[in-house]
C-alpha cells in the first residue's frame, strides 16, 4: 500500500518530467499518453488505495509513507513523507479522478496547439503539486505544494503567452496568492516557535495541550493560516484574480480554477481545524467571509457577458459557501460542497469550453443562442451541471451538499440567522445567474453559428462529471430523511461532527425554503431572458448592474492604493538617491581639483604674486606672534 | 601543505595562461579549465575523505612562518564552510571559463590570467587564518578583477571599474587600520605580537574599542555583500562586467563578505555584535526591500539582476544577526543557492546579449517561441529568485527568516515582505523577456549543448540543494557552531562570574581557585 501512496505523487511528476525534457520531439499521441496516462494511472492506484481503506481500515486510519529526511538544520525537521487519510483521500480521488477526465478532453481541445506538450508537462507538474499538498504530513511539505500549484496556476493561465492580457492575469493571479502565502509563511514560523515542529499531527495534539481556547496564539497561528486561504481559494478580500485568471485554456479553468486549487484554502482550514476551534473569533471571520464572498461574487456573477468569467464568480461563490461551512464547525459539509462543487464545476468549464471552441473562440453570451439544437449533448450536460449547481431538489448532487451547509449555518453551534439569510439568498441568486447563463446560450434565436460538433474525447468525460453531479449527492443524504451519511462517516475520524443547537424548526422546513428559492430563481431566469420580461432600465440600476459587473470595483480600489502607490515609488527612485550622494562626493573632489589645477598655469607672474603672498602672510603671523 | 597547492596551481595556471595567450587564443581556456578542474578535483576528494568529520574544527590545518618577525604566519586552514566555499569558487570558475569561450576573443591570455588569479584570491580568502595573509588575499582578489571588468566589459566600463575599484579599495583599508589595531592591543596585552587569527580571538579590551574596531572590519565586509547604503559600486560593476566577471562577482566576491562575517566580525568581536545586531538586522531588512524596489524598477536585465543580488544579500546580513543555528544554516544555504540562481540569471543575459546584442527589456518580448529552452532556464531561476520550495534558495530563506523569528518577530514580518517584492520582479523579468508580444522580432538560435551543459549544471544543483540540502547543514555545522558559541560565551559570560575564560571550542575553563 505504501508504495502505491508514493507513487501518486510520483507518477504526474515524472509524466512531467518525460514532457518537458523530451516532449518536443515526440509524437502527439506519445504526449497524449504520457499526459494523460500518468494522471490516469494515478487515478486508478487512489481508487485502489481508496477501496482497501475503506474495506479494511488501517490502525489509526492512517497510512503513510517516509521518503527521505528533507530539512534536518538547527534544530527543525522536516521529511518528504506522505499521510493519507480519509479527509486526503477525498481530495487525492477528485484530483487524480476529475483530473484525469479533464486530461483526456484536454487531448482534443488542444490538438491544435502548438504547446501541446508544454501544456501537459504544466499539466502534470499541477497535479503532482496538488497531490503533494493534500498528501504532505508537515507544513513545509504542504508550503511546497502550495507554492507548486501556484507556479502552475501562473504557467497555465498565461499559457498564450502572446497576449500581454494573459500574461498580466496570469502575474496577477501570483502576486495576488503570494500576498496570502506570505501570511502563511509567517503562521508556519509562529506554529514552529510554539511547538518545535511543523508536522501536523503532532501540532494538532499539542495546540489543544498548550493554548487555551480564544487566547492570542491560536488566534494569531489561524488568522495567519487564513490569510493563505483567502488567497488560493479567492475570498474576500483576496479574490479579484481569479476572474482573470481565466484567460487561461478552458481545461485549466476546470481543473485549477474550480475543482482543485482554488480550493485548497478549504483543504487548509480543514487540515488545520484544531487551531481553528482554538480560535473562536476567526472561525467566526471564515463564516463571515464566506457569506460575504458568495453574495459579492453571486452578485457580479448576475451581471457578466463573458461564459468563463460567469463561471469564475460562481466558483468564488460556491467556495464561499465552503467556507460558511468551515466557519459554523460543519467540516464534513464544507468537504462535501467541496467535491459534488468539483464534479459539476468542471462539466460546467469543460461544456463551456467545448461551446468556446466551435463557435470559435466566442466568449459572449448575448452573441450565443440557440444552441439548445445544434449540440445538444453539450446542452444536456450544461443544464445538469447547471440543476447541479442551482440545487435543484432531490434529483442533483449539489441539493444535498449545499442543503446541508445552509441547514448547520443556522442550526449548528456557530450558526445564526444571518449566515442562513446570505446562504439563502446566495441560492437564489446562483439559480438567477445560471439560468440566465443556460436560457441565453440554449434557448432563443441563434447567434454564431457553430463550426464543427465537438469530438468524443470531449463529450465523454463531459458525461461521466454528469452521472457524478446527478448521483453523488446520494452518498449524504440529510440525516432527517434516511441513515445513509457514508461520506460523514468515513470522515468522522478526522474532523469533528458538527454540534447542532437549535432544532426548534424541523430541518424540512429549511429543505422547502431552499426548494422553493432555487426553483423560483430559475422562474425568474426563464421570465426574464426567454419570455424577454424587460425591468425599468433607469440609470441607476445600470450604474448599480455595471457596479457589480466590474466585481464591486475591487480592482479600481487596489489599483488606486496599492498598485499605483508601489509603481510611482519604483519609478521615481529609478536612479537610486544613495548612488546620487557618493556621485556628489566624486563631483565636488573633481570641483575642487579644476580650481586648483586652475592655478598650475605656467605664467611665471602668477607664480611670483603667490610667492609674495605667501611671504606677506607668513612674516604678518611672525609680527604679530 | 595540499591548501597551498590550491592557490598556488590557480597562481601558475593564470600566468602559464599569460604565457600561453601569447601563442595561441585557445590553449589559455584549457590551461584554465585544467587548472580548476584540478583544484575542484581535490576539493572534491577533500569532502569524500572527510564524510565524517562530526564536530571536528578544522579539517586540515597549515601553518608555516613567512615573516616572523611582525607575527605573520602562512596559516591556513580548512572548515566545513571554507570547503563548501572553495567547491562553489572552482565549480563557479570553471562555468566562467566556459561561458568566456565565445564571449571573450581578445587577449585570452590575459583574460584568463586575471581569472585565475581572482579565484585563487577568492581561495586565499576563504582559508587563511592570519589576518595579514587575510588581508593580501583580500586585496589579490581586487586588482584583476579591475582589469577584467575595465578591458573586457561594456560600454560603461571605466566609470564601473572606477567605482568598483574605489568602494572596495577604500573599504579595506578601514579594515586593513582596524586589523592592525587589533595587532597592537593584542601585543600590548599579552606580549605576543602576532596577525594569527586563532590567538586574537577573545582579546581582550574595552567595549567601546571593541566597537570601533569591529565597524572597521564591517565596512570592508557589508560594502562587499553589499548592504543599503553601501551596495552603489555593485549595479554599475555588475552591469558592465563581462558575464564571467559578473558571475564571479555575484557568485563569489559577495560571498566573501558573508564569509567575513561569520568567521572573523562575530568571533572576533561578539560582545560588539551583539550591540549590533539590531542595526544589523534593520540594514538587512532596508536591503532586502530597497533591493527588491529598485530591482522591479530596472529595464536594463543586467541591472535588474544586480539589484536583486542586493535584496537577496540582505537576507544574508539579517540571518547573520540573528545568532542561531537555524539563521546561520540558512545563510550559508543562501550564499551558495544565490551564487546559483544569480549566477546563472548573469549567464542568460549574457547569452542573450550576445544574440540581440541588448540588454534592454523594453526591446525584448515573446522571446519564448524562438528559444524555448533558454525561456524554461530562465523561468526556473526566476523562480528561483522569488523563493520558489523545491529550489536551493526557497530553504536559504525558509531557515533565515525562520531563525529570524525566534529574535525579531517585527523584523522578521518586514523581511518575508520582500518575497512579495521578489515575485514582483522575477514575473517582471519572465513577462518581459520571454511572454508577451515581440516587439522586435529577432532571429535566434537557441541554447548551443555548451551553453545547455552551463545551464544544466546550475538546474540539477539548484534543485539538488532544493530537495537534498542536509548534505550542505551537516558540512556547514561545525563551522556555524564555532562561530556561535563565541556568542553564548559572551551571553555566559553575563551570567556567570565564575566562569573566566573559555577556550576557543567554546568550553567554559574555570578559574584557578589559587
Amino acid at each position: 500500500m505504501e508504495i502505491y501512496l508514493a507513487l501518486i505523487p510520483i507518477l504526474p511528476l515524472l509524466g512531467f518530467l518525460i514532457l518537458s525534457l523530451t516532449g518536443f520531439r515526440l509524437p502527439q499521441i506519445v504526449k497524449a499518453i504520457v499526459g494523460a496516462g500518468s494522471v490516469g494511472i494515478s487515478a486508478i492506484l487512489t481508487i485502489i488505495l481508496g477501496l482497501t481503506y475503506l474495506s479494511s481500515p488501517p490502525v489509526g486510519g492512517v497510512i503513510s509513507v517516509q521518503l527521505w529526511e528533507w530539512i534536518d538544520a538547527g534544530g527543525f525537521n522536516a521529511e518528504i513523507s506522505f499521510k493519507l487519510d480519509a479527509l486526503s483521500l477525498i481530495f487525492c480521488f477528485v484530483i487524480t479522478f476529475v483530473g484525469f477526465l479533464i486530461h483526456v478532453y484536454s487531448i482534443e481541445f488542444m490538438k491544435n496547439d502548438d504547446g501541446f506538450s508544454r501544456f501537459f508537462a504544466y499539466m502534470n507538474l499541477f497535479v503532482s503539486s496538488m497531490l503533494i499538498l493534500v498528501l504532505a504530513d508537515n507544513l513545509v511539505l504542504l508550503y511546497l505544494g502550495w507554492e507548486g500549484v501556484g507556479l502552475c496556476s501562473y504557467l497555465l493561465i498565461g499559457f498564450w503567452y502572446k497576449e500581454p492580457a494573459n500574461g498580466d492575469a496570469a502575474r496577477k493571479a501570483f502576486i495576488i496568492t503570494r500576498i496570502g502565502d506570505t501570511a502563511m509563511l509567517l503562521g508556519l514560523f509562529l506554529l514552529f516557535i510554539s511547538f518545535g515542529t511543523l508536522n501536523i499531527d503532532q501540532i494538532m495534539q499539542q495546540a489543544p495541550l498548550s493554548w487555551e481556547k480564544g487566547s492570542l496564539m491560536p488566534v494569531l497561528a489561524a488568522a495567519l493560516l487564513l490569510g493563505g486561504a483567502l488567497g488560493k481559494s479567492a475570498q474576500l478580500p483576496l479574490q479579484t484574480w481569479l476572474p482573470d485568471a481565466m484567460a487561461g485554456p478552458s481545461p485549466v479553468s476546470a481543473l485549477i480554477h474550480a475543482a482543485t486549487m482554488v480550493t485548497a484554502g478549504v483543504y487548509l482550514i480543514a487540515r488545520t481545524h484544531v487551531l481553528f476551534i482554538l480560535a473562536p473569533a476567526v472561525q467566526a471571520a471564515v463564516a463571515i467571509i464566506g457569506a460575504l464572498t458568495l453574495l459579492i461574487a453571486g452578485f457580479s456573477a448576475l451581471t457578466q457577458h463573458d461564459l468563463k468569467r460567469i463561471l469564475a464568480y460562481s466558483t468564488i461563490s460556491q467556495i464561499g459557501y465552503m467556507f460558511l461551512a468551515l466557519g459554523v464547525g460543519a467540516w464534513s459539509a464544507g468537504i462535501f460542497h467541496f467535491m459534488i462543487h468539483a464534479f459539476f464545476k468542471a462539466l460546467l468549464f469543460l461544456a463551456a469550453g467545448a461551446v468556446i471552441v466551435v463557435l470559435d473562440e466566442e466568449h459572449d453570451i448575448f452573441k450565443m443562442g440557440g444552441l439548445r439544437k445544434k449540440l445538444p449533448a453539450i446542452f444536456i450536460t450544461f443544464l445538469i451541471g447547471s440543476a447541479s449547481l442551482s440545487a435543484l431538489p432531490i434529483f442533483t448532487a449539489g441539493f444535498y451538499s449545499k442543503d446541508q451547509i445552509l441547514w448547520f449555518a443556522w442550526s449548528s453551534e456557530n450558526g445564526s440567522l444571518w449566515l442562513w439569510l446570505a446562504g439563502i439568498v446566495g441560492a437564489f441568486l446562483t439559480s438567477l445567474y445560471t439560468f440566465r447563463m443556460v436560457f441565453i446560450t440554449f434557448f432563443g434565436d441563434t447567434g454564431t453559428e457553430p463550426t464543427h460538433k465537438p469530438g468524443r474525447l470531449m463529450i465523454i468525460p463531459i458525461s461521466i462529471l454528469a452521472v457524478l453531479s446527478l448521483l453523488g449527492g446520494f452518498i449524504e443524504l440529510p440525516e432527517s430523511w434516511a441513515h445513509l451519511q457514508i461520506f460523514s462517516h468515513t470522515l468522522s475520524d478526522v474532523l469533528p461532527t458538527v454540534s447542532i443547537l437549535q432544532e426548534s424548526i424541523p430541518e424540512i422546513v429549511f429543505q422547502i425554503a431552499s426548494a422553493v428559492v432555487a426553483i423560483s430563481g430559475i422562474y425568474i431566469a426563464w421570465l426574464l431572458y426567454v419570455k424577454k420580461i424587460k425591468l425599468a432600465g433607469s440609470p441607476t440600476f445600470n450604474r448599480i448592474g455595471h457596479f457589480f459587473y466590474k466585481g464591486w470595483a475591487f480592482d479600481k480600489l487596489y489599483e488606486a492604493t496599492i498598485v499605483k502607490p508601489v509603481v510611482w515609488l519604483s519609478e521615481i527612485d529609478k536612479k537610486d538617491f544613495i548612488d546620487f550622494f557618493f556621485e556628489s562626493l566624486g563631483s565636488i573632489t573633481v570641483f575642487f581639483n579644476r580650481i586648483l589645477s586652475r592655478l598650475q598655469n605656467g605664467k611665471l607672474r602668477w607664480y611670483a604674486a603667490a610667492v609674495a603672498i605667501g611671504i606677506v602672510f607668513i612674516l604678518t603671523l611672525m609680527i604679530n606672534l | 601543505m595540499i591548501l597551498v597547492y590550491l592557490i598556488l596551481i590557480l597562481i601558475a595556471g593564470g600566468l602559464l595562461a599569460w604565457f600561453a595567450g601569447k601563442w595561441s587564443k585557445e590553449i589559455p581556456r584549457f590551461i584554465a579549465l585544467g587548472a580548476l578542474s584540478v583544484d575542484l578535483f581535490i576539493a572534491v576528494s577533500i569532502y569524500l575523505s572527510n564524510g565524517n568529520i562530526g564536530l571536528n574544527a578544522w579539517m586540515i590545518d597549515y601553518s608555516a612562518s613567512w615573516i616572523p618577525h611582525f607575527g605573520i604566519s602562512l596559516h591556513l586552514a580548512l572548515d566545513g564552510l571554507s570547503l563548501l566555499m572553495l567547491i562553489l569558487t572552482f565549480v563557479l570558475g570553471i562555468l566562467s571559463v566556459l561561458i568566456s569561450w565565445k564571449e571573450i576573443q581578445e587577449n585570452t591570455g590575459f583574460f584568463h590570467f586575471n581569472l585565475l588569479w581572482i579565484l585563487s584570491g577568492i581561495t586565499g580568502v576563504f582559508l587563511s587564518m592570519d589576518l595579514f595573509l587575510f588581508y593580501f588575499f583580500w586585496e589579490l582578489m581586487l586588482v584583476p578583477m579591475y582589469f577584467l571588468i575595465s578591458i573586457w566589459g561594456h560600454e560603461n566600463r571605466v566609470y564601473a571599474s572606477y567605482k568598483f575599484f574605489i568602494y572596495t579599495q577604500a573599504s579595506g583599508l578601514i579594515m586593513f587600520l582596524a586589523i592592525l589595531v587589533l595587532y597592537f592591543i593584542h601585543g600590548k596585552s599579552t606580549g605576543i605580537y602576532t596577525f594569527d587569527y586563532l590567538q586574537l580571538v577573545g582579546t581582550s579590551m574595552t567595549a567601546p574599542t571593541a566597537f570601533l574596531l569591529m565597524l572597521g572590519f564591517l565596512t570592508a565586509f557589508l560594502v562587499k555583500l553589499p548592504v543599503v547604503p553601501l551596495h552603489n559600486w555593485l549595479p554599475d560593476a555588475h552591469t558592465e562586467a563581462p558575464t564571467a566577471g559578473s558571475l564571479i562577482l555575484a557568485g563569489l566576491l559577495l560571498k566573501t563578505g558573508a564569509y567575513g562575517l561569520l568567521r572573523f566580525v562575530i568571533p572576533l568581536f561578539p560582545e560588539a555584535s551583539v550591540t549590533f545586531a539590531p542595526i544589523g538586522m534593520l540594514l538587512g531588512v532596508i536591503g532586502i526591500l530597497y533591493g527588491a524596489k529598485l530591482a522591479f524598477a530596472q529595464t536594463d536585465m543586467k541591472r535588474l539582476v544586480a539589484y536583486t543580488s542586493v535584496s537577496h544579500m540582505g537576507f544574508v546580513i539579517l540571518g547573520v544577526y540573528a545568532f542561531n543555528e537555524l539563521a546561520y544554516q540558512g545563510v550559508v544555504m543562501q550564499m551558495i543557492a544565490h551564487a546559483i540562481s544569480t549566477g546563472a540569471l548573469f549567464i542568460l543575459v549574457g547569452q542573450l546579449q550576445e544574440r540581440i546584442h541588448t540588454r534592454d527589456i523594453s526591446r525584448m518580448g515573446g522571446l519564448w517561441k524562438q528559444v524555448p529552452v533558454m525561456g524554461a532556464v530562465g523561468l526556473i531561476f526566476s523562480m528561483a529568485s522569488l523563493g520558489l520550495p523545491g529550489l536551493g534558495n526557497f530553504i536559504a530563506e525558509f531557515l533565515t527568516l525562520l531563525g529570524t523569528f525566534k529574535v525579531n518577530v517585527l523584523m522578521t514580518c518586514l523581511a518575508s515582505l520582500g518575497l512579495v517584492g521578489a515575485t514582483l520582479y522575477s514575473l517582471r523579468i519572465l513577462q518581459k523577456v520571454f511572454y508577451g508580444k515581440e516587439n522586435i522580432v529577432y532571429k535566434l538560435k537557441d541554447l548551443s549543448i555548451r551553453e545547455r551543459f552551463i545551464s544544466g549544471v546550475l538546474i540539477v544543483s539548484i534543485i539538488f540543494l532544493g530537495i537534498f540540502p542536509n548534505p550542505v547543514f551537516k558540512l556547514a555545522k561545525p563551522a556555524i557552531l564555532k562561530s556561535l558559541n563565541t556568542i553564548s560565551i559572551q551571553n555566559a559570560k553575563e551570567k556567570n562570574e565564575n566562569i573566566s575564560t573559555y577556550n576557543f571550542i567554546g568550553e567554559p575553563v574555570k578559574a584557578n581557585p589559587k
